[in-house]
């Protein structure tokens, strides 16, 4: 999974389990809110400001989340 | 021996164009210089090279730095009203250091104006036509030989310093019919940019450290730059409030201002001994050159000064004219333009006085002759 | 399988100048899947942009790129591909940027069919000057300077690439993201001039002012506001009312501007002598 922290090695946070693995990158994040409110299974959540993983478990990786963010600040990785 | 020739003016500025590499046009129709756009409509082709006419000036100018930044040396073509919508893109062209070279073929104006006739009112827009601070150079050739020659010219500079270059001249020059020898290729010095040597992860499109004149890359090269309008770092990237703006902006004028003595040129007639000269360029300078005649055939010692390359103004060498004269006269199809440098360099050593026409003819040497009579 | 966007950013340019909730950023990334899934190399591609938030797009992407002045990308990215016509040219533009001051040159890019892959990105608004009406904005609906209800009537843009001669025409949106990314795909493909709108959603200066209460609203509004046009022929007119098209709208083939021009060339020269 390379992505835009690569090279630009930005602080990630991830949150997986088993099925799928979610990463973010609090920097790139803006608080648009878009992911989390298109996230058919109310995966994601606010906090701060920045969107945050509140239920991996309901991810059914349809990727919605990362196909929305305007910001190139989530990513999902079918495990 | 070159090629003997009798070609019109604007004719002349597209055989120097195509003398000096020049392989894309884009322009649009407009009197007097569309005879630029239609020699080259024929000749472009033949050798493989672009012309396109635009939907507008402003596309044209456009176009032609495309071309430019794809490596093509380009030209376009126009006179006043193209010339006023091409500013805003000529302005980028000079921010962004882009060689190219633009041909205002100067009919009389404002707006619609005299289309078929001539003036060298569009003296001043060619200077300050864009907004903000740029370097200029706008060389002003007097006779079709010398279109030739000044379009070559205007390209390999536009190629040295990497910016720009204006040729202007009036309608008379644009659509008179003169003999020209065409040099053979190799006899005149043709000038390509200097594209970079780095790799492409070192290469910065605008890196002063090279010097003022800094290589450029062509597009699709390898070297994947950004080119911006915007106010820019040395990596091409977009910079505000920034101490750089300043100084890369004194390198951009410094490319010009700094290079004077490579970039002026003039021809001087009877000068030396001269107490009444005549500051002239274009038909003015040819009417200057009878009327020179003419008072020291009357014994009044008269001279011409005649600036091949009106931007960078001549300024030491009009300053040293006015502490040898007693009066510059300045003949021009303006009402008063191209005096004002030559008093502010003059410095109230000698007597300026102008000779204004627009009424869509040229002053005639009499005229000068006249003025001379009265100032000597 | 997350998409490497890494391989197709300038460093250190991120995070981007747009604002929270601004959906170019989601056509941003479109666009580098298109053009990973097509394999174009990344010298043999050049990105014009005009003036405006749209216009900033090419300088975080590792291409040969050019922004440069309001409304005049596609002149600069036509000598660029009169003088290179074997290079993939694209043009980013905005709605004001393209059809407003950009307008000319549209309808003239478009007439002569050159092969320039042009999106216009229509978030009804001059965004980057704080929420002017624009050539596209609704209406009745609010900006800066139509404070009391926009008076000016507006283009479809899809028609007026259509009716001035483009040879492929779409429309896309930002919600619609994997449609989308076929729709880019197709529009890089296609060779002759194609424009493809995609509808986008400016929170800030519009949102805001016209009663949409996040970006998703806006988003979800294109949802409910659009029909693909495969379905949308189909449909009796009220059914189709107040809705507009998604997809591939027109396409027709027709002779390419440069393969025309540079035939031309091989016509009139000697035959043994080849480009310059």
């Amino acid at each position: 999974m390379a992505n835009v922290q690569v090279n630009t090695a930005e602080k990630i946070e991830a949150t997986e389990n088993a099925k799928v693995k979610i990463s973010i990158i609090p920097r790139y994040c803006k608080g648009c809110e878009i992911c989390v409110k298109l996230c058919p299974t109310q995966v994601l959540g606010m906090e701060m400001f920045l969107v945050k993983v509140v239920d991996i478990d309901k991810c059914t990786v349809c990727m919605a989340c990362e196909l929305r963010c305007p910001d190139f600040a989530i990513f999902v990785d079918k495990k | 021996m070159g090629t003997l020739k009798l070609l019109q003016g604007n004719e002349a500025c597209a055989e120097g164009a195509l003398y000096a590499g020049c392989t894309f046009f884009a322009g649009y129709p407009i009197t007097p210089s569309t005879e630029v756009a239609e020699y080259l409509s024929r000749r472009l082709p033949l050798i493989g090279g672009a012309f396109i006419q635009m939907e507008d000036e402003i596309a044209a100018m456009g176009a032609v730095i495309g071309a430019s930044l794809a490596g093509k040396k380009s030209l376009t073509a126009t006179s006043g009203p193209g010339f006023s919508l091409k500013q805003e893109n000529m302005g980028f062209g000079m921010l962004c250091e882009v060689p190219c070279v633009i041909v205002d073929v100067m009919r009389g104006g404002p707006s619609t104006g005299v289309p078929t006739g001539p003036s060298q009112s569009d003296i001043m827009q060619c200077k300050w036509g864009t907004h903000g601070d740029h370097p200029v150079i706008c060389l002003t050739p007097g006779y079709v030989q010398e279109i030739f020659s000044e379009t070559v010219r205007a390209f390999n500079l536009s190629e040295r310093y990497r910016t720009p270059v204006i040729v202007a001249f009036d309608e008379i020059i644009g659509h008179m019919r003169e003999k020209i020898e065409i040099p053979d290729k190799g006899v005149l010095e043709v000038e390509n940019r200097k594209r970079p040597t780095c790799s492409p992860a070192e290469y910065k499109p605008f890196d002063e450290t090279k010097g003022d004149v800094p290589p450029v890359a062509d597009f699709f090269s390898g070297y994947r730059q950004h080119i911006t309008g915007l106010n820019h770092h040395s990596d091409g990237f977009p910079v505000n409030a920034h101490p750089r703006i300043h100084t890369d902006e004194q390198r951009l004028i410094r490319k010009v201002e700094g290079n004077r003595k490579d970039i002026i040129r003039y021809e001087t007639f009877m000068l030396e001994d001269a107490e009444v000269a005549i500051f002239a360029y274009g038909v003015s300078g040819r009417s200057g050159k009878n009327a020179v005649e003419q008072a020291r055939a009357a014994g009044i010692k008269a001279g011409l000064f005649r600036p091949l390359t009106i931007w960078p103004f001549p300024e030491d060498e009009v300053a040293a004219l006015a502490s040898r004269v007693r009066a510059i006269v300045v003949p021009e199809l303006s009402l008063g333009q191209i005096i004002f440098e030559v008093e502010r360099c003059a410095k109230g050593k000698c007597r300026v006085e102008g000779i204004y026409r627009v009424d869509g003819d040229p002053i005639t040497p009499e005229q000068i002759f006249d003025k001379i009579k009265e100032v000597k | 399988m997350s998409f490497n966007y890494d391989q197709y950013i300038r460093g250190g340019k991120l995070p981007h100048i747009w604002c929270p909730g601004c959906t170019y950023g989601i056509v941003f990334k479109s666009l580098l899947r298109a053009v990973d899934f097509l394999k174009i190399q990344k010298d043999d591609i050049a990105l014009v942009s005009g003036i405006g938030c749209a216009s900033r797009l090419p300088g975080y992407v590792d291409w040969n790129t050019l922004h440069t002045t309001h409304g005049r990308a596609l002149p600069f990215a036509t000598g660029l591909k009169l003088s290179c016509p074997d290079k993939k040219v694209m043009v980013i533009s905005g709605d004001g940027d393209a059809t407003a001051i950009g307008g000319n040159h549209f309808i003239h890019a478009c007439r002569r069919n050159i092969d320039i892959t042009t999106i216009v990105l229509n978030n009804f608004i001059y965004g980057m000057t704080g929420g002017q009406h624009s050539p596209t904005t609704p209406v009745g609906h609010l900006a800066s300077t139509m404070p009391y209800g926009n008076v000016d009537p507006n283009f479809n843009i899809p028609d007026l690439a259509k009716g001035a001669g483009a040879s492929w025409v779409g429309r896309g949106t930002a919600y619609h993201v994997p449609a989308l990314d076929k729709l880019i795909i197709e529009a890089i493909q296609h060779k002759g001039m194609s424009v493809l709108e995609i509808i986008n959603a400016c929170p800030t200066t519009y949102g805001r002012r016209n009663k949409f209460k996040s970006a998703t609203d806006q988003l979800l509004w294109m949802k409910d506001n659009s029909l693909p046009i495969t379905a949308f022929d189909k449909l009796p007119p009220e059914k189709t009312a107040g809705k507009f098209p998604t997809g591939v709208l027109f396409k027709k083939e027709a002779p390419e501007y440069c393969d025309t021009y540079y035939a031309m060339v091989e016509r009139v020269r000697k035959p043994k002598e080849g480009r310059a």
